[in-house]
């Protein structure tokens, strides 16, 4: 060991900071160098020691080169949202690391790769510095250029192993699970491990205050991206055809589609698919593919983000005029245009909420969780088909491309698809004239029919053009009212079919709310029990669906105040309550995140306090 | 202007191999203008699925946006039909035949919708080889807005207004060629014994049927100067060859006749014969369909008739590898795979 690496001169000159499964670990690489799998690896090995994890990758928009980030936060009571301030920074790009620097806590934690003397303006005294000799034991070990890359990532996991008391085993039993098939690189991976290991263990005193000890907090939590569980729940939900075009962050809901059908979709007997996968050449081509399969009667979904909603607003627009059933995954990203195209937002609720030109309103769901993404991924399915109309699941980047903790899936085998008001051939039989656009049931939905039915009966012309009930082209006065109305009375009947709000009481009530969606669920609970520890209880509802439940209305109705939290810049479900509920907007205050990193609890209890001091309880002042 | 047709069904009105007669194939009245090559067009598509005998609702008519997207009511009533947005009409269609593969696809566009707007879905479209007829009924304007010029406009056309087109055409059948599509043809909507025997051929191919029809616009495109007006087109029309369609259980019953023949036997075993009057298009060679067009484009003709025809060719579920019954047929028992795998799937999670 040289002398640069006695990192004991670099001590805070403060309290160094501890405590157990309660701290914000940030790695901070190059991407395409592989760190991404050691940092999923080390993640994983404590979420298997029974503690609480929230993963997030902050990545680029590229594919080799640029400072990518892997922040966790290990929480024992479960706050999975975002915090702010890191206490232990892994610096492993040099071109960050005067920023990663900064974003320590005082008595917090950096450590390097000593192979190189630390700049010294890089020297905080407030912060311990941990230097790991990565680069240079590389060199010594492997000879492969590749391999000394990729064992730079495992060598730093193995010394935080020893660092932050992760129980090696749980190490070695995840490598030996991701290298299945391949076991000739578990050795390797392994022997980097404990060179990493042996190393920390030695130089410094392991464990530190600051630290990891299992627990049995996590129960049969799954470990799941929301992308990943809103393809998996399309398999599960019946879709037989998925239209799509690439883009970032909805890629991976389509892959994960393709994955498990591959697996569970294929005929037995012919060894052919029973699915669809077509890339298509752009976004309307996708929706259109969409349109035309549940036009025939398949189940169809497609997945994008924001500029892909921009391309297929026409087509929306079409699908809710002609009633065709349309699926549509939204994994939001920053906007506007092409935006932030690797960060999060919750951006696109009016452009979804009232896609194309003209009268439109179009079902959303908002999912909070992976469990959430498969459970709605598969009732969008049966949703679109009873309403015959599109129903957009927004998800965002947050959700959808970082790992959350989730319930386990599960699946009620005896659930049938809902295919909705279809007439076959021997209901055609009993109908007298059948009418496409005929509300025979009073509550806005019609009947259609499957091209290729019936020789005689239930044919139809399907267009964006207005029509008489019988589906003839019109453009009669009366009639056209008569079905914008109905379409109205459609969109009523809809919210007895949507999820319900999650409401979150406080005993007793109180004067204040909060109201919340998607991914910004995890910071406004961790939020309302730090405001509940100041003083001010206030209740919560979290919005699962539009049109919005008349829980909503109650909730907005029932308090002096409620704080609507959301991820825009322009209060867009505000808007939404106040446009569509008639909500009374003095009382609508909103509490806004939009800068691409997902909304943290001090942010919303700070914002909270700053716009409504009067919420907040004063202390009494203390008379001299 | 849509007047009720009469029910008056002639008794001898002749029936095909299914029992139906042609009536059974018609649609509503057009709305069009009078004389409209379109109407020709679909005439022709209603008699050809008469005598293909066909089972008309196994027909789905899909449509973009334009004079021609509007034919589709004009013709097989009783088939179901989708009239969407300007130039999308092939994603739609690939949708359908994706949910349900059985049934016969007619897509029905025109020059705008395919030629600019729908440019795009239109090569995509002829790539996948989906098992469709797609027809552009061409009038070299836009006629539902009332005569634009359109992108296969001649150079040196003159428009109604007196603009004479100074851009470059695109031909569509040369574009269709280019990208690799399997059956390429083009007619005329004057030409009913060209157009007929080529629409029974295209419905019988298994994968992606090309037809542009030179389809005269007579209100706005069909004056003086015009290079697709009905005189123009009846002037510089050259065919391939007399084109007869036999279908795979009808005897050969005609002589022999004098001048070479080519016989094109298609995936189902029915056979196109050729009857060459002119020598120059090897219809199983794309190349040879190139040249002849280019060499009677510089002579300024027309070539029409069956262009390019791959006879076995694999269509776009072939390329995906689907499953033979149609999708939109599959229930929870095949689709859904169970708790216990999402037991395992949790596992693999943890």
């Amino acid at each position: 060991m040289s002398e640069r690496s006695a990192s004991a001169n670099y001590t805070a000159n403060c309290k160094a900071r501890a405590g157990i499964n309660n701290f914000v670990i940030k790695f901070a690489n190059t991407n395409g160098t592989g760190s991404a799998s050691a940092n999923h690896m080390f993640a994983k090995a404590i979420f298997r020691m029974g503690v609480p994890i929230s993963p997030k990758n902050i990545f680029p928009s590229n594919i080799q080169g640029l400072p990518t980030w892997y922040e966790i936060r290990v929480s024992e009571k479960g706050y999975m949202g975002r915090r702010d301030g890191v206490d232990i920074m892994v610096s492993v790009n040099p071109q960050t690391m005067a920023k990663d620097v900064e974003e320590v806590l005082p008595g917090g934690y950096f450590v390097y790769d000593a192979t190189k003397p630390l700049d010294l303006r890089l020297i905080r005294n407030d912060v311990n510095y941990i230097g790991l000799p990565l680069t240079e034991t590389c060199l010594r070990e492997y000879s492969d250029p590749k391999q000394r890359q990729l064992f730079k990532n495992v060598l730093y996991v193995g010394a935080l192993s020893a660092l932050l008391g992760i129980e090696f085993s749980v190490l070695k039993d995840l490598v030996a699970d991701q290298f299945k098939g391949k076991e000739r690189l578990i050795t390797p991976n392994i022997h980097a491990l404990e060179l990493g290991y042996q190393f920390a263990s030695n130089e410094y005193d392991c464990p530190l205050g600051l630290r990891v000890e299992r627990r049995d907090l996590v129960g049969d939590k799954i470990l799941m991206t929301g992308n990943a569980a809103t393809g998996l729940g399309a398999v599960y939900g019946g879709a037989t055809v998925a239209a799509w075009y690439p883009i970032t962050p909805s890629t991976s809901v389509v892959d994960s589609f393709e994955k498990y059908a591959k697996r569970l979709r294929i005929d037995p007997g012919s060894g052919k698919k029973n699915y669809a996968i077509a890339q298509a050449e752009d976004e309307l081509s996708a929706i259109g593919m969409v349109i035309g399969a549940s036009w025939n009667g398949a189940r169809a979904f497609t997945a994008t983000s924001g500029p892909g909603i921009s391309l297929m607003s026409e087509f929306l627009g079409l699908a809710y005029f002609a009633e065709v059933p349309v699926v549509l995954y939204n994994v939001q990203r920053a906007g506007p245009s092409t935006g932030m195209p690797t960060r999060t937002q919750q951006s696109d609720l009016l452009a979804c909420a009232y896609a194309s030109h003209g009268d439109t309103k179009h079902v959303l769901l908002f999912p909070s969780s992976p469990k959430e993404c498969f459970d709605f991924s598969a009732d969008a399915l049966d949703l679109a088909e009873r309403l015959q109309t599109p129903v957009i699941v927004m998800l965002d980047l947050d959700l959808g491309m970082n790992d959350h903790m989730s319930a386990p899936l599960a699946w009620d085998d005896t659930r049938a698809y809902d295919r909705g008001k279809v007439l076959d051939a021997q209901d055609l039989l009993q109908v007298e004239k059948f009418g496409r656009y005929l509300d025979v049931d009073g509550d806005g939905i019609c009947y259609r029919t499957y091209p290729g039915t019936h020789p005689t009966k239930g044919a139809f012309f399907t267009r964006g053009t207005s029509r008489d009930p019988y589906a003839i082209y019109s453009e009669d006065p009366a009639l056209y009212v008569d079905n914008m109305e109905r379409l109205e009375r459609k969109f009523e009947t809809a919210k007895s079919y949507l999820p319900v709000p999650e409401q979150f009481t406080v005993e007793g009530g109180s004067d204040y709310g909060v109201i919340f969606f998607g991914t910004s669920t995890d910071a406004t609970l961790e939020a309302l029990d730090m405001l509940a520890a100041d003083g001010l209880a206030m209740d919560g509802l979290r919005v699962r669906a539009f049109p919005f439940n008349k829980d909503v209305d109650k909730f907005i109705a029932e308090h002096k105040e409620v704080f609507v939290v959301e991820q825009n810049r322009d209060g867009q479900l505000r808007s939404l309550l106040i446009n569509e509920n008639n909500a009374d907007q003095r009382k609508l205050i909103s509490i806004l995140n939009y800068n691409g990193m997902p909304i943290t609890a001090t942010f919303i209890c700070e914002q909270i306090k700053q716009s409504h001091p009067m919420a907040v309880q004063q202390k009494p002042v203390k008379r001299a | 202007m849509t007047y009720q047709k009469p029910n008056f069904r002639h008794p001898d009105a002749p029936i095909n191999e299914i029992g139906y007669t042609r009536r059974d194939y018609e649609g509503a009245l057009s709305t069009l203008c009078a004389g409209c090559g379109h109407d020709s067009i679909s005439a022709a598509l209603t008699t050809a699925c008469f005598e293909l005998s066909v089972p008309p609702h196994r027909v789905a008519k899909l449509s973009g946006i334009g004079c021609s997207s509007k034919t589709p009511t004009y013709f097989l009533g009783n088939s179901h039909g989708f009239n969407s947005v300007h130039g999308r009409m092939p994603s739609i269609t690939t949708g359908a035949n994706l949910a349900n593969r059985d049934l016969i696809y007619v897509g029905v566009s025109g020059d705008g919708d395919s030629a600019s707007i729908g440019l795009g879905q239109f090569a995509h479209v002829v790539r996948r080889n989906l098992n469709m007829l797609y027809i552009v009924e061409n009038n070299g304007c836009y006629g539902l807005t009332k005569g634009q010029t359109s992108a296969t406009t001649d150079l040196g056309s003159i428009s109604k207004s007196g603009v004479e087109n100074q851009l470059a055409p695109i031909d569509l059948v040369n574009l269709a060629l280019q990208l690799g599509a399997t059956f390429v043809a083009r007619s005329f909507s004057g030409d009913k014994e060209q157009l007929i025997p080529l629409i029974k051929a295209a419905m019988s191919h298994h994968g992606f049927a090309f037809i542009d029809v030179v389809s005269p616009c007579v209100t706005f495109n069909n004056n003086p100067g015009s290079k697709k007006s009905y005189d123009f087109v009846r002037e510089h029309v050259q065919a391939t060859a007399t084109v007869d369609f036999v279908p795979m259980e009808q005897e050969i019953t005609i002589q022999q006749e004098p001048g070479t023949t080519q016989e094109v036997t298609l995936h189902d075993g029915s056979a196109i014969h050729l009857h060459k009057a002119l020598a120059d298009v090897d219809v199983h060679d794309r190349r040879s369909a190139l040249r002849a067009i280019k060499d009677h484009q510089e002579q300024g003709e027309i070539l029409t008739g069956l262009l390019y025809v791959d006879p076995d060719p694999k269509d776009f579920h072939s390329v995906i590898d689907t499953v033979d019954k149609p999708l939109n047929t599959l229930t929870e028992k095949v689709l859904c795979p169970g708790s216990e795998n999402l037991q395992s799937i949790n596992e693999s999670l943890r």
